[in-house]
């Protein structure tokens, strides 16, 4: 396999146009610009799908309007109606998350999800975010998340740094999921792809799974972006009715 | 029906709406059982071992530093060792019993029963 043809070379960082403010390197690389057409699209997708707003939707507003129910009801239903002035935020991490899954899916493209610095941010913002919720909501009451009742007192030492601990560790197990899941399918793929030329004739089989495994990647692609939307979802839930 | 004017019918519709749409206001969620996210036997080993190693890192983490800044290296690190795999081990105990991902504790009528909910066998 030559230099630079190994399956860890779709996920390099190109600086497309190199820029540097000082010591920062804010270069605009491959991974800004998919975020940038995932934006693209995302809005293109919403604002054109419902340009005619038609009583009796087309099949692209039909789509646009699933995908706005869908999350509704997701909210709706984890949540309850306190979550409703969250929507905005969480249908856009939906939709970024999702369709940039999905465009990692095209050949030659490039997945920003599978880098975790970018799914940390994201999942340290919602971090941050529900926990601001929380503490402006209950005030001091938050801090009892950390010492349920009923505990003795002698067992507080231990028991606080083992729940903050605990609670300190959910943007960590929010981010490596969606991470690991799209740097392992997409790895696996090029693994694959790698051993159908490698077998001459036999390379039909790896061929015929890496079709299948592009549909199960599909399925993973939307996956991961429901379980990163309904976790958080329940983290606001959390916030919203603490215990 | 058909017998009214249409506008008269799209009031009545109107109105229908907006009680349901009030009803639908006050829902809050009974059981976080039924929203949990899909699980199949893989994703679910796979959230164990991230649960156990997050909870872990942090605990290193959280030790490494309070070290840096105390200058106790390396006494306060091998303690949050510790109850950081402690957390782990609770972060699991919580997600098989269905808890969920909440940090503290949940209601008391879910931590008295004894049979599991549904959401800890689902697989």
């Amino acid at each position: 396999m030559a230099a630079g043809q190994s399956p860890l070379a779709q996920f390099e960082i190109k600086r497309w146009v190199p820029i540097e403010i000082g010591d920062l390197d804010v270069s605009f690389t491959n991974s800004s610009t998919f975020m940038v057409l995932t934006v693209i699209a995302v809005s293109a997708f919403l604002i054109l799908g419902m340009r005619r707003n038609a009583l009796v939707p087309g099949r692209w507003q039909s789509m646009v309007e699933l995908s706005y129910i869908f999350i509704a009801n997701l909210i709706k239903d984890t949540v309850g109606s306190g979550g409703r002035p969250y929507f905005p935020f969480i249908f856009s991490v939906f939709m970024f998350i999702l369709v940039g899954n999905l465009f990692g899916m095209v050949p030659y493209s490039f997945t920003f999800t599978s880098h975790i610095i970018v799914t940390f941010a994201m999942a340290l913002v919602v971090f941050v975010g529900v926990t601001v919720i929380a503490i402006v909501k209950h005030k001091m009451r938050f801090f009892t998340l950390f010492m349920p009742p009923g505990v003795p007192m002698a067992m507080a030492p231990l028991l606080v740094p083992i729940e903050i601990i605990s609670y300190l560790s959910r943007p960590i197990s929010l981010s490596v999921r969606l991470f690991a899941n799209m740097l392992a399918g997409h790895t696996l793929l090029k693994v694959f792809a790698g051993f159908v030329i490698s077998l001459g004739m036999f390379g039909v089989f790896p061929l015929a799974f890496v079709v299948a495994l592009t549909g199960l990647e599909i399925v993973i692609a939307m996956l991961q972006a429901y379980v990163f939307t309904i976790l958080t979802c329940l983290y606001l839930n959390d916030a919203l009715h603490l215990h | 029906m058909s017998d009214r004017p249409p506008e008269r019918e799209l009031d009545s519709l109107e109105a229908r709406l907006r009680d349901a749409r009030s009803r639908a206001e006050d829902i809050v969620p009974e059981s976080k059982e039924k929203n949990q996210p899909p699980m199949s036997a893989l994703s679910l080993a796979f959230r164990v071992g991230v649960e156990l190693v997050s909870a872990l890192a942090i605990g290193v983490a959280i030790g490494w530093l309070l070290d840096q800044w105390l200058g106790t290296r390396p006494w306060l690190m091998l303690v949050f060792i510790f109850l950081g795999g402690a957390a782990g081990i609770l972060n699991v105990y919580r997600m098989a019993r269905g808890f969920g991902y909440a940090a503290g504790y949940q209601r008391e009528e879910n931590s008295g029963d004894d049979e599991p909910p549904d959401s800890g066998t689902r697989d």
